[in-house]
């Protein structure tokens, strides 16, 4: 890490710890446009997210990672909304990792309070840590902020370049710029004569924008609001070398590296006569690095193929040491359900009195229940992978990332670079659900690349490597309790939810010299800010001290708290003999988007007629990355086997700009929850993950794929996320879908260990 | 050892142990076929040889016999296969790193049943893999490609 963001960070972690808000410092400073230093001939630019050339080709430049969400498309389009162009007519580029590139709405939506809290001090925090975003230039995709993030940015790149273009074509003209128009990358005269932008790019860059200009008014979207179509469908359906996989360099060698399988351990010794023996294997070479980076240790194999890697890699003898963490699950689960009966936490959420509410409570008015998930692997469909070259003191990199300024700073300390001498070159990425925000395999292709003489090396990871050294999910552990009160409604709940911390397990790794100090919000995000009122509510987030590695999986800490907190909220409409739906209404008064989401999905499910006979429905809510959801999943019972049927999602998010993209994005985390819920789960044995690759880790195939039917609405009044949010409510609809079929109430994950799934 | 690959022959110098998806790949530089899995698992290496669908990633370059057709030689030029223009038409892909994968196994299907069902669909798609979750897609596509060929 750079002194800078170092020193930065640590401002960083305090407002993260305590939300404190810091001054100007940095805060007003702009970043340079990195556009600047390398224009081609005839390029002009005019902010860091646009380019345009005297062939008049218009490009924007795209600083978030694309992998799967369509940002192509919606972010070109809030630039071509405003330039008054087509999304086709547009081209795009991945940007360059530039700090002015930063990502401030994700850390925003990431501060320790409830989306629907707006009292001033909840608005302070936000600010805080979107600042911290900014100063520390964090260019990163995550988070479901992308298009919240670029909604203003990239529609005033698109807005200030059309008016600088008016302002030089006026100049030219001597006709007052009021009287000019933008269309189809032209300048419009009143006699209706053009000039190019092209032709008026260069001079234009060279002028201030005017100081008057506007945004358009949502009423006179062309563009926004509609669905636009994907401007990356071609590249993916024929199948050019797009991705970090297919990245092919003059006189690039290929490598694959296999770290202790017990993670964090080191490597006692190896012996690679058998490697070295095997036909175009070129070298083996220790990959252990320093002890603060937390990997532990391993080797890799350089080869003049891929093939040939992933055979030398297996013919390397190796001794192992130790894991840093109880050997099996069973050990480790001890751990966690410790920390939950015993352990000190926060409590983010903690209305009324909830201890006085239980030290009164007559028996039969308590119900209690303690839920469990585990570790869970990302397997993105594209193994983890990087390209590396170092050669004449400036080190290039080709990879898909989610985070290319912590990738540069870091591969470049790895190479000892500066980093303006350290390029990121950004692919397509096969998949990313938070697994490509990681810097450990980007780190590997900068250690191999010393060993190449100048030459590139491309590092590729087999599906084994990949499943069991992956940052997972954490497994929990959540015990609670709720005391009903006389009207049926819970009048005290009581959540305590332990697993290893997320934050801190991150920054331990990341950013080794800074103490992960405070509460980490993820361990209870999607319990302590959800929309119900109960006079007497706890939320406590405990830290799990457990030293395995875990990350930022899709919906994060709501992956399993949505299936907590929903799940047990089921449990409660039960005790209370009150209809799921009616039960929410009930406790989510207070918020009518709440509300309006749960009436939707109840008509579109027809949740209120008798069942078809054999199914059974279940719902569920959850609120996250600003986005609120009620999902209903219905099942059909063949053979004592479980059939998803149908699932109906009403999602709102405010402002929806692409909405057949946004639908497809809910739809994908729909998935991406019932796979994990099905059948996933990671294991230890010997301190070794068990499961490898799709044989013993499967995700839902096509056959097992249910109606999916996606239906936004606008009314919250701040934008949220889509990548997300479809994650966290399909597995509790699922498990309250379970319990109406079979009386059985599912606490733990996966499903498949107690009931079985059609196949 | 030659290879026939999108109807033409390359020579390349492959250990015949080495998987397809491998030589392909790494030897001749056809990056279409994709790596996923390794053992025939997620099919995002499906090749076509002589018409029939398979896991290049666990074939043995060495064994190969016939005509290989990647995704990279299923266009004619600009003209899209009307399997990749249903695709484009459905919007499938998301990530896009299982598709090369899923439309070669759509079009083996469809050459083999031009009008498939739901079910029909599902057996000859299980073993494509997507982690984005494109299945409604998919099913859409293969069924709107279905359609174009009949009327063609
Ligand atoms: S890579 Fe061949 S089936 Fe997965
Ligand atoms: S589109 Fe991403 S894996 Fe299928």
């Amino acid at each position: 890490m750079g002194k800078i963001l170092r020193r930065t960070f640590l401002i960083g972690t305090a407002a993260i710890a305590g939300g404190v808000a810091f001054g100007a410092y940095k805060i007003r400073t702009p970043y340079p446009n990195p556009l600047e230093d390398n224009l081609a001939e005839g390029e002009s630019t005019f902010n860091p997210f646009l380019k345009i050339s005297s062939d008049n080709d218009v490009t924007v430049l795209v600083p978030r990672a694309e992998m799967g969400q369509g940002i192509t498309t919606t972010l070109t389009a809030l630039v071509a909304e405003e330039l008054n162009m087509d999304v086709a007519d547009i081209k795009t580029e991945f940007a360059p990792a530039s700090y002015a590139y930063f990502n401030s709405a994700m850390l925003e939506d990431g501060a320790p309070v409830p989306h629907f809290n707006r009292s001033l001090t909840a608005q302070a925090t936000r600010t805080a840590m979107g600042t911290v975003g900014q100063v520390l230039g964090l260019q990163v995709t995550g988070g479901s902020s992308s298009t919240k993030d670029a909604f203003d940015k990239m529609r005033l790149a698109g807005c200030t370049a059309r008016e600088t273009l008016k302002l030089a074509a006026s100049n030219k003209s001597g006709i007052p710029i009021g009287e000019l128009t933008a269309k189809d990358a032209m300048i419009v005269l009143p006699n209706g004569t053009t000039m190019s932008f092209g032709e008026l790019a260069k001079d234009a860059a060279q002028l201030s924008p005017p100081s008057d200009i506007q945004l358009r008014e949502k009423s006179d979207w062309r563009i926004l609001g509609k669905s636009v179509a994907r401007n990356d469908m071609r590249a993916k359906v024929t199948g050019q070398d797009i991705f970090g996989m297919d990245v092919d360099l003059p006189d690039m060698l290929y490598a694959t590296v296999k770290m202790n399988p017990r993670l964090g351990g080191a490597m006692i010794k190896f012996d690679a006569t058998e490697a070295l023996k095997i036909k175009g294997v070129v070298k083996v070479v220790d990959m252990t690095g320093p002890q603060e980076e937390l990997f532990g240790g391993g080797i890799g194999v350089i080869a003049t193929n891929t093939w040939a890697a992933f055979k030398g890699a297996e013919a390397v003898e190796i001794e192992w040491a130790k894991a840093p963490y109880p050997p099996n699950t069973d050990a480790i689960m001890d751990v966690i359900v410790k920390a939950a009966k015993t352990g000190e936490g926060d409590n983010l959420r903690n209305d009324g009195d909830v201890d006085l509410a239980f030290a009164d409570a007559p028996r039969e008015s308590i119900v209690e229940a303690e839920y469990r998930v585990p570790f869970l692997a990302h397997t993105t469909m594209e193994p983890m992978n990087a390209t590396a070259q170092l050669a004449n003191g400036r080190l290039d990199m080709w990879l898909g990332t989610q985070a290319q300024t912590i990738v540069r700073s870091d591969v470049a300390s790895e190479a000892g670079v500066a980093e303006e001498k350290t390029f990121i070159h950004s692919t397509f990425l096969g998949g990313g659900f938070g697994r490509r925000a990681e810097v450990d395999v980007p780190r590997y292709a900068a250690r191999l690349a010393k060993h190449t003489n100048g030459k590139p090396v491309k590092l590729v990871w087999t599906r084994e490597e990949d499943t069991t050294h992956d940052m997972y999910r954490p497994a929990a552990v959540g015990r609670f309790r709720a005391r009903m009160g006389d009207d049926g409604i819970p009048r005290a709940v009581d959540m305590r939810i332990a697993c290893p911390s997320i934050v801190g397990s991150i920054l331990a790794r990341t950013f080794p010299s800074i103490p992960a100090v405070g509460p980490d919000n993820s361990i209870t995000d999607g319990s302590f800010n959800q929309p119900y009122d109960f006079a007497d509510y706890r939320v406590s987030g405990i830290k799990a001290p457990l030293n395995i590695p875990v990350g930022f999986w899709r919906s994060v800490g709501n992956s399993y708290n949505g299936f907590f907190h929903e799940g047990f909220m089921d449990e409660l409409a039960v005790k209370s003999g009150m209809d799921p739906l009616e039960f929410r209404r009930k406790t989510m008064a207070k918020h009518p988007v709440a509300l309006a989401v749960l009436e939707e999905v109840a008509k579109m499910s027809n949740w209120t007629a008798a069942n078809i006979p054999g199914r059974s429905k279940g719902l569920a809510f959850n609120l996250s990355f600003g986005t609120w959801v009620a999902q209903v999943v219905e099942i059909a019972m063949v053979d004592d086997e479980i059939k998803i049927e149908n699932v109906w999602c009403a999602a709102d998010l405010g402002t929806v700009l692409d909405p057949q993209i946004v639908k497809t994005q809910i739809q994908s985390g729909i998935i991406y929850g019932l796979s994990s819920c099905i059948g996933q789960e990671i294991t230890f044995d010997d301190g070794m993950v068990e499961q490898t690759n799709f044989d013993s880790y499967d995700a839902l195939r096509i056959n097992q794929c249910p109606n999916i039917e996606v239906t936004l609405l606008e009314n919250a009044e701040h934008m949220g996320g889509a990548g997300e949010p479809g994650t966290p409510a399909a597995i509790p609809a699922l498990a309250n879908a379970i319990f109406a079929a079979t009386g059985k109430r599912l606490r733990q994950m996966p499903f498949s260990k107690e009931v079985d799934f059609v196949s | 050892m030659n290879l026939s690959v999108n109807g033409q022959t390359i020579d390349i110098d492959a250990d015949p142990q080495m998987p397809l998806l491998w030589a392909l790949r790494d030897l001749a530089g056809i990056k279409g076929p994709k790596f996923g899995c390794g053992i025939a698992m997620c099919g995002a290496c499906t090749v076509l040889i002589d018409g029939e669908p398979q896991r290049s990633c666990t074939l043995p370059v060495g064994s190969v016999e016939g005509q290989v057709t990647t995704i990279d030689g299923l266009a004619n030029g600009e003209a899209l296969h009307p399997v990749q223009a249903a695709w484009v038409a459905e919007q499938v892909p998301q990530c896009g790193y299982c598709q090369s994968g899923q439309i070669m196994s759509a079009v083996a299907l469809l050459r083999d049943n031009p009008n498939p069902t739901d079910t029909d669909i599902d057996g000859a798609m299980a073993d494509n893999l997507c982690r984005c979750g494109s299945y409604p897609q998919i099913r859409a596509a293969i069924k709107r490609a279905a359609k174009s060929q009949s009327e063609t």
